[in-house]
This record gives C-alpha cells, structure tokens and sequence, in this order.
C-alpha cells in the first residue's frame, strides 16, 4: 500500500481553519464581534488568495460586511477570488479597484455592469466564468468551495443561532458549502434577540456574528407598478394567455421580472377567467413573491407559490396566506433560491422573460456592449432540461410538436416576450447579437448568451406569437421569427410568402388569429391598475415601499 | 414636426359608424381619426408626428395594415407623439374596430 501523504496532513482545511480562529482569538473578540472591529477580524481570519463568497443576491445584501471588506488593508488581504451570485454595490466593485480582490466567479451584476466591463478591460480584474446560480451553487460544492463566507442574517441569538427571515435566499447554499469544508462563516445580523423565531442556521456552523449598525440592504426588484403597464403588453399578455397557456394547459411556471408578466399576472383574475382557464393554468408557481400577483392569489387561482426570496412589503400578506406560500412554524416565509431554481428548472412546465435581443437563431442575451450583466437564473429556468424523466400534459404537448407522436421526451415551454423596439426605437431583433462582439473585447470563452435559440420555443411579441417547436428546418426557423419581429430591419427583411405559409401552418399566429378583438387591449382588463389597487385587493396587507406609494 | 401623406389601395370597409376616434395625444402615443374618404378601393393617411426621420417605418406600418384588413374608402388622420410602431398598430387596430363595428 502506497501511503503518499504524511501523517496530519489530510486536515489541511481544519488546521487552517484553527489557525484562523486562534488569530482571531488573539485579538480578544469573541464570536460576536463588535462592528468596530469586524475590519481587524476580517484580516485575522481571511489569507490572501482565499475564495470568499460575499452573500448578496439582487434582494438581500450582506453590505456591511462588503464595505468592511473593501475597507481593508490591501498589504494585509490582497488577491481574493470572489466566488458570489451578484455583483450589486459599488463596495463589491470597490474590492478590485483597491487591489484586495483579483479574479471572480459570479452569476449576475446588473447596476455594476459597466465598472465591471471597464475593469476587464483594464486587466483589475479576472473573470472565472459568468455561472446560472444553480452552476455557481453547484461549484461551490465541487472546486469554487469558499475558505470564508460574510452572510446576511435577520437576527441571531446569545448562542449564534441565526434567524434569516422571509429572505432567506442564498444563506442555506453558502453556509452549507463553507462550514462543512473547513471554512469559516461571518454573518451581519440586523438585530441582536433573546429568542429566535426560528432557527435557520444553527450556532455550530456560524464562526463570527457581528450587530451591522443598519439593516441590510434589499432591493424590492420585483415589484412592478401596474399604472406603468401599456395598452401594448395587454395585447401581448392576451396573446400568451390564449395562444399558449390556455393550449397547452400550463399548470407549473416561472415568470421572469418585468411589465410583460406582470400583465399576464393582472389578466389571470380577469380575462384568463373569462376564457374558462382558472384553475387550468397558472395553479403552481416558482416565483418571488411579485405584488402583481395577489389579484389572482385572492381571486383563487393560485395554489402554491415556493420563492427564490421575498419582496420588500408582502411579509405580512405572504404570512397569512400560508396555504399558498411556504412558511415556517412561527409563520413568516422562507425563501430558498437553490430550491427555487431548481423547481425552476425540473419541476416547471414553462418559463416567460424578456431580453434585450435575439438573433435570427432565436438566441437572446442581455449584454450590450460596454456592460457584462451576466445571467442571473434565467438560463436554468429558459432550458429544457435534458435530465427531467416526469410527464405532464404541457410537456408531452410540447415534446410531440417538436418531435412528432412517438417523441420520446417532452419539451419545456421556453417564451420569450419581447415589444420589437425596446426605448429609443432600439431594435429588439437583431442579425448578430452585441454578445458576439462583447466576447471578442472581453476575452471570453464563449458569447455571454442568456436563452439559447435552441431551448427557445415561443416569441411572442405584439405581432404575434412565432412557435419554434413547429419549425423544420434553419429557414423556417429564421422566418417564424422576422415574421413576428415588425418593423426592425430584421423584420423588413423577412420573406413574405414564407411568412404567410408560417401563418397557414399555424407557426405564426397573429392576434386575429387567435380572436382576439384589439379593442380590448385595454388597461381597463388589468385586475389591478396602481399599487393602491394591489394594497387594496390584500386587504391592506401588503405594504409597499415608500418609492411605490404615490397616493 | 414632420408631416406625412400615403395612399394605399384596399379592398372596401364596411363602416358601422360615421368616424373613429382612437388614442390620446401624449408622450409615446397617438390620436386616430378614421372617416370616409373620397374613393371606395384606397385609404389615404396624413401623419402630424413630433419625431423626425421615421417616414420609412411609417409607411411599412400603414401599408402593412392596410393589407391585412380593408380599409379603402376611408381617410385616417394622425396626430403622433413619438409613438412605437407596436403602439402606432394596436391604435390602428382599435380604430378600425370602432369604425367598422367590430367587423375585420
């Protein structure tokens, strides 16, 4: 027997984990940490080249412990690999322009999207990969383990127990992968409690907690205002909700964020039950707890709703519906984005979101030049996931349009909604996607496209819907969708005998084909029109942010 | 301010009511007014717009429209506030709906 390591060293991790408690230990703090003193216990504890993992999605942020990071010293914690979902706050950027972090893996970083473009560009900073969340969830646990994670918790009490709340999110991933891998774990907590609600992290896998002197920071970046939805997308949500839910019986969905679903969500209490569809479609969610759905919560036609987070003012409406959302003992919500996107991605029948473009391949990216905004969940929930085994009559539907009757799998409905021309008549469609040109200044791999053209099933659009699956050939493909992209060059362009065959075949269908009167694409056929309107049909539970009331 | 004129022949509308009114002059949207027009076989438009330099797109949207449904024998007045062609469509939709009584 070959015995090629010396004794002592297979718990390299766990010495190096003492080893950081004891640096700790000499500074004399205990596993609460003063606020004025996380800097020094963040530069005991973390060692340079360490992969940390920052916890912040696009909802709760660990910002405290971010700022505190980036106010560091650099001689002392330099060449950090950030491995975290979102790129959100300036201080996250902060890290490598001050030289304290040089390469990172991540998912998504919407308002950080141009200084992180810029960083690449100057050589501040490497990029591992841009991930799904699943694909960066899953890392952690294969070879982007963190040596240390800084989390956002609720509130934690005397023993370091943690309470993370409605916004759960992230915490259960991270803390999993960084705890039982010899890492250590930092948590900023709102409030400091005798007794927790629940326990959502136990004490023995938190190292350090520290009181941050304010709240975390979450963005209620799923709350859409319905006095903003047009006359446009109440065509475009009649067209989805009589063209394909209804036709293909859409029971189990994920709606991307955006004015275009919210719309849908808005019909589903009105025109959805008009056309006889309630409690035949849109019975089971993985989805945020979006405001514009409560209309429909309350009008019955919703059954179960399992979140990736919370949204800022629904606590307490989420909290006495507990039929509907998934709630603890003490009765408030938890959230858990790994299981979401993974319901997300396996136990879904369709996905709808939007995007900034799609080429004539039906690929879609939310890169523009100048930005890497990165993917977020999208990707996982906008596929067809190869490894699902269960039927449901929408998937059967879709796989046998694609694959003929004797299919031997089903398809997941992948929508994309899209208006033709996005603000200052920016073309939607496109003959090449700026991602193209974004991987060549960049240096990348591979194009940084959102939904492959391949797992894409339906464009819809105010033209009409364009159904992917129906199409034979690259041709037909390509001319399904100029033929619902107007009037961009991209649609001037399209063959108009082909494009009426498409219409004959029933691969493109325009409003009228499906019946729709254009008269009634009327705000008045939204459930709700103002945020007032939502409070109101909740019963005055559900309490918006100030930003959102207006009245 | 650019003002536009087109004339397209069409098969003949059926008219339900003496004039149509659609949409509101505001930021992003427009005002329809169809009526009868002179000659049963062509639609003439007059676009007021408060956008430049999209006469091309214009006329695809108009010519598009009056080839899927008939509209000869009317004359449709335009005033535009920069309006997308999405928007531009469905007003012209609606429109027509109310002129015609609901009849394509």
């Amino acid at each position: 027997m070959n015995a090629p390591h010396s004794p002592g060293a297979w718990d390299t991790r766990r010495q190096g984990r003492m080893r950081r408690i004891e640096r700790a230990a000499s500074l004399g703090v205990a596993r609460q940490v003063p606020a004025s003193r996380i800097g020094e216990l963040l530069e005991a504890v973390i060692e340079p080249g360490d992969r940390v993992c920052l916890e912040g999605n696009n909802q709760k942020q660990a910002d405290f412990l971010s700022e505190a990071l980036a106010d560091c010293n650099p001689e002392r914690l330099h060449d950090l690999h950030m491995v975290q979902s979102v790129l959100a706050l300036p201080s996250h950027v902060d890290l490598f322009e001050r030289g304290i972090a040089s390469k990172l893996d991540f998912s998504f970083s919407g308002p950080q999207g141009s200084r992180l473009a810029r960083l690449v560009q100057d050589r501040q900073i490497e990029i591992g990969a841009i991930h799904t969340y699943l694909e960066l969830f899953g890392r952690y646990f294969v070879d982007l383990t963190p040596n240390v994670c800084l989390i956002a918790a609720q509130s934690a009490d005397a023993a370091g127990n943690l309470y993370t709340g409605p916004n759960t999110e992230d915490t259960p991933a991270i803390v999993e992968a960084t705890a039982f891998k010899g890492g250590i774990v930092i948590a900023q907590v709102n409030e400091l409690v005798d007794k927790l609600p629940r326990v959502d992290v136990p004490a023995d896998w938190v190292d350090f907690y520290v009181l941050a002197p304010r709240p975390n920071y979450i963005e209620p970046l799923f709350t859409r205002d319905p006095a903003q939805i047009t006359d446009v997308q109440v065509l475009m949500a009649m067209m989805a909700l009589k063209g394909i839910y209804a036709e293909y019986g859409v029971k189990r969905l994920n709606h991307g964020i955006g004015f275009d679903t919210a719309a849908i969500e808005l019909l589903l209490p009105t025109y959805a039950t008009e056309l006889g569809l309630k409690g035949k479609i849109c019975t089971h969610w993985a989805l945020n707890p979006h405001p514009t759905l409560i209309p429909a919560i309350e009008s019955g036609c919703v059954e179960s709703i399992h979140s990736f987070g919370s949204e800022v003012g629904m606590e307490n409406y989420i909290a006495a519906r507990s039929d509907v959302f998934f709630t603890g003992a003490d009765g408030s919500m938890r959230s858990n984005r790994a299981f979401s996107q993974t319901a997300g991605l396996y136990a879904c029948d369709m996905f709808i979101g939007s995007t900034l473009q799609i080429d004539l391949a039906g690929n879609s990216s939310t890169a523009t030049l100048g930005r890497i905004t990165g993917f977020g969940g999208a990707p996982n929930m906008g596929s067809d996931p190869h490894g699902r085994r269960h039927a449901s009559p929408a998937w059967l539907k879709a796989g046998r349009e694609a694959g003929g009757p004797d299919a031997i799998r089903g398809r997941k409905l992948v929508m994309q909604m899209v208006e033709t021309f996005r603000e200052h008549m920016a073309p939607v469609f496109v003959e090449e996607l700026d991602a193209w040109k974004l991987k060549e200044s960049m240096s990348m791999d591979l194009p940084p496209i959102m939904i492959y053209g391949d797992d894409v099933t339906h464009i819809v659009t105010e033209e009409g819907i364009a159904n992917l699956l129906l199409c034979r050939t690259p041709e037909e493909r390509e001319q399904a969708i100029r033929g619902v992209a107007g009037f961009t060059p991209v649609g001037m362009a399209r063959d108009r005998k082909m494009v009426e065959q498409l219409r004959q075949r029933g691969i493109i269908r325009r409003a009228e084909d499906l019946g729709i009167d254009p008269r009634r694409a009327n705000r008045d056929l939204l459930a709700a029109r103002s945020v007032k309107d939502l409070v109101r049909w909740s019963g005055g539970l559900y309490a918006p942010p100030a930003r959102f009331r207006n009245w | 301010m650019e003002n536009l004129e087109f004339r397209f022949t069409a098969q003949p509308v059926k008219p339900a009511a003496g004039a149509a009114l659609c949409g509101v002059v505001g930021s992003g949207n427009l005002e329809i007014l169809i009526r009868p027009g002179d000659e049963a076989d062509a639609c003439t438009v007059v676009v007021k717009t408060s956008a430049r330099g999209f006469g091309k797109i214009w006329e695809a949207v108009i010519a598009e429209f009056a080839s899927r449904h008939p509209v000869g024998g009317t004359r449709i007045a335009i005033n535009d506030m920069g309006a997308t062609p999405a928007v531009v469509s469905l007003r012209l939709g609606q429109a027509l709906g109310d002129y015609t009584g609901g009849a394509q």
